[in-house]
């Protein structure tokens, strides 16, 4: 099996791995740019790291860490000027690829006729700098849930395919980062056009860099970059080995789809419920997340009408409504609904779990709710109270 | 195309009254028309300017040769379909959702139970067994309704008594109301059937099909021959939007027909 998946994914020839310094970010963004791709990559504004479109490569966030904690994030200066030794913001690719907010169609009435028209504008073509792991699997995800089934977002499928994914494997996790627990970094996984690891050292500040399709090879090609030296294709193995033991969080060892199942009468649910403020941040940062409503609108000579899509969050309390009221009402049953959701039934939908392990959702809840501490205690509660036969 | 499609436009041919709340409405294709619907899928409705909802098809061809439907006004996009007036056009797309297996009822008796607008999406099973009948042992239809008034599709329910064992039943009886008052399920007790070759189908509130089915079960139906047609909001109908969820299931993908075995068990966690 496993020797059927390395014939399968064969490893780039070594031309393929290259190591470039700091001048080779420069050149990427300038191919990228050149190619004609809307260059997005992480910056800082705002006291954040944010991402944003980039025109050089200037604008990465060198020099910049960040200092995560359960409702708490920071920015700190760095001394060793490393472009990517921070880990997730509050966004994600998919504010990309799947807009908060976004025209569909429009609808006219002409001499009484109902005239629909699908919203033609070309989907822009990004190039994604600096993507994790995690992000690189929350895509992943993501193009199961919105193409993955017997109908495709068109929306999603049109952003997505000419997407350029280029990586950059993690060597710096946050205090909430559990991607080890989810196994989706801190290494990249398949996907990515061109993956690159960064190592600052004596010997400088260099990137060691990979292609994964031939989009990512033709690129590689055009930048200045030297053939890959032992030494530094090495301490970038070691640094990333070292950031899967510096993990800040992890998962109960559990079956989490069963425990999510076995547990929907747990009291825990009661005891997050009354710190759960319903605001819904946790599901607006999460890079999976994928719930939208609708939204129609009428201008004022009420001939013409627009779709509009919006995310929207299982938190609502609108999110449930019948008439007659919501299914989910109380604060338990829509926390409840979200864990659930990401950890077990998403399995049953979809084929594998929604979560990534980013942390994002315990970083920017505002009460600092974190999904691992609630997993551990439903855990520990399934272990105390043996159920079943 | 680079978003989501459009819903394509049909034209309101004809529509009636069926209660006082509630209309039936015949649509037609303007130009490009849908694929044909099975009984239990449903169309996702767009009144212009207003918005969309999921609505079942409650007969596959009316007298126009449209689709009809046959909305209850509840709220806002609910109360401008029961106001189209024919020569209206509104936005169709579907079919979605499972439909009623009707291959698994094939040879047995077949035992339709409605809760009020519960009907609609059923009525097009009845039609199918009473078009049918070599295909189907007995069909019995129970239909339970808040008021006499509120009983849809009246006229063709008496009609389809002889054919098929016809119960209708009231919360509330008016004057002159002869049958039954009560939940559907007491209606159980007055039939004569043969449970080890029923299949039985479902569709009403979600309380009404928890009893029901857990009733027939008792009854002696295998419970893998009981289907229910469940209802959660709806936004997009294509397993995209994450609002129709019930545990497990996407209802628009994975219902709103399911069977009563892979619920059972869910519809009994409260708020899920
Ligand atoms: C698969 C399916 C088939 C249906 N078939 C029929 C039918 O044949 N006839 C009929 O009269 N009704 C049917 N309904 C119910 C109908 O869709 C709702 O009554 C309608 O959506 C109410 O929308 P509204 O805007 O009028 O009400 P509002 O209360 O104003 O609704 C606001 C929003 O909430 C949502 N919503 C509210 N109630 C419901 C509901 N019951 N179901 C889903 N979403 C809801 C809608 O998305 C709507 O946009 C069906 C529902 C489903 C899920
Ligand atoms: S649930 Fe939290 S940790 Fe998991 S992917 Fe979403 S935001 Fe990241
Ligand atoms: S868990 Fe936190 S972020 Fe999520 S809804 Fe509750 S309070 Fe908001
Ligand atoms: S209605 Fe959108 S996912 Fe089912």
């Amino acid at each position: 099996m496993s020797a059927d998946a390395e014939v399968n994914t064969p490893r780039p020839p070594a031309s393929d791995e290259l190591v470039m310094g700091k001048d080779g970010m420069g050149a990427l963004v300038d191919v990228l740019v050149r190619r004609g791709f809307t260059v997005v990559g992480p910056t800082v504004r705002d006291g954040a790291i944010v991402l944003a479109e980039l025109l050089s490569a200037d604008e990465l966030p060198y020099g910049w860490g960040v200092e995560l904690e359960a409702g708490r994030y920071r920015l700190r200066e760095r001394s060793d000027g490393a472009a990517f030794a921070n880990a997730a913001g509050p966004q994600s690719w998919k504010s990309f690829l799947h807009p908060a907010r976004i025209r569909e169609w429009s609808a006219d009435r002409v001499e009484g006729e109902l005239v629909l028209t699908a919203d033609q504008a070309p989907p822009p073509r990004y190039a994604f700098l600096g993507v994790r792991p995690c992000d690189l699997r929350a895509i992943a995800i993501q193009d199961q849930v919105l193409t993955g089934g017997a109908y495709r977002d068109a929306t999603y499928q049109g952003r997505r395919s000419g997407a350029l994914l280029i990586v950059v494997e993690c060597t710096e996790p946050g205090a909430t980062c559990f991607c080890v627990s989810m196994g989706t970094g801190p290494a990249a996984g398949p996907g990515y056009d061109l993956v690159m690891t960064e190592v600052v050292d004596e010997d400088g500040h260099r990137f060691w860099i990979r292609s994964g399709s031939p989009e990512g090879a033709e690129i590689l090609a055009e930048l200045p970059a030297r053939p890959a030296d032992p030494e530094t294709r090495e301490t970038a193995r070691a640094a990333v080995t070292a950031a899967a033991d510096r993990m800040g969080r992890t998962m109960p060892e559990a079956d989490l789809r069963e425990l999510m199942a076995g547990t929907l009468d747990a009291p825990r649910w009661d005891d997050v419920a009354g710190r759960c403020l319903t605001c819904g941040n946790c599901t607006m940062v999460c890079p999976t997340c994928f719930c939208t409503t609708t939204e129609d609108v009428t201008d004022l000579t009420g001939d013409h009408a627009e779709r509009w899509r919006l995310w929207d969050s299982c938190f609502d309390l609108d999110f449930s409504q019948l008439h007659g009221g919501p299914v989910r009402a109380s604060s338990r049953s829509r926390y409840r609904q979200w864990m659930t959701h990401k950890l077990g039934t998403w399995y049953d939908q979809f084929g594998s779990s929604g979560c990534v392990g980013c942390g994002r959702c315990i970083v920017w809840c505002p009460v600092g709710i974190d999904i691992t501490e609630e997993a551990a205690a439903l855990h520990e509660w399934t272990a105390a109270e043996p159920r079943g036969g | 195309m680079t978003t989501v499609p459009p819903p394509l436009p049909y034209r309101v041919a004809a529509t009636w009254a069926e209660t006082a709340d509630t209309r039936s409405i015949e649509l037609v294709p303007t130009g490009e028309a849908l694929a044909p619907f099975a009984p239990g899928q449903f169309a996702m409705i767009y009144a212009f300017g207003v918005g969309e909802v999921p609505i079942s098809a409650s007969a596959l061809r009316g007298r126009h040769g449209g689709l009809v439907h046959t909305v209850r006004a509840v709220g806002a996009v609910s109360t401008a379909l029961y106001r189209l007036r024919p020569g209206d056009s509104v936005g169709l797309s579907g079919p979605y959702g499972t439909g009623w297996d009707l291959e698994a009822a094939a040879g047995h008796d077949v035992l339709v139970v409605a809760g009020g607008i519960g009907l609609a999406p059923l009525r097009p099973v009845v039609h199918t067994v009473l078009d049918r009948p070599a295909d189907y042992g007995r069909l019995t239809v129970l239909v339970g309704a808040r008021t006499p008034a509120d009983i849809v599709f009246q006229d063709e329910i008496e009609s389809w008594r002889g054919p098929a064992q016809v119960e209708v039943t009231v919360d509330r009886p008016g004057p002159g109301w002869q049958r039954a008052v009560g939940v559907v399920t007491t209606l159980l007790d007055r039939l004569a059937l043969r449970p080890e070759r029923t299949c039985a189908l479902v569709c009403g509130p979600e309380v009404m099909m928890r009893h029901t089915a857990r009733d027939l079960v008792t009854r002696g139906l295998v419970p893998h021959r009981v289907q229910v047609s469940l209802e959660r909001n709806m936004h997009c109908a294509t397993g995209h939007c994450g609002h129709c969820q019930l545990g497990p299931l996407l209802l628009c993908r994975d219902g709103p027909v399911v069977g009563y075995v892979r619920v059972v068990d869910l519809l009994l966690v409260r708020e899920l």
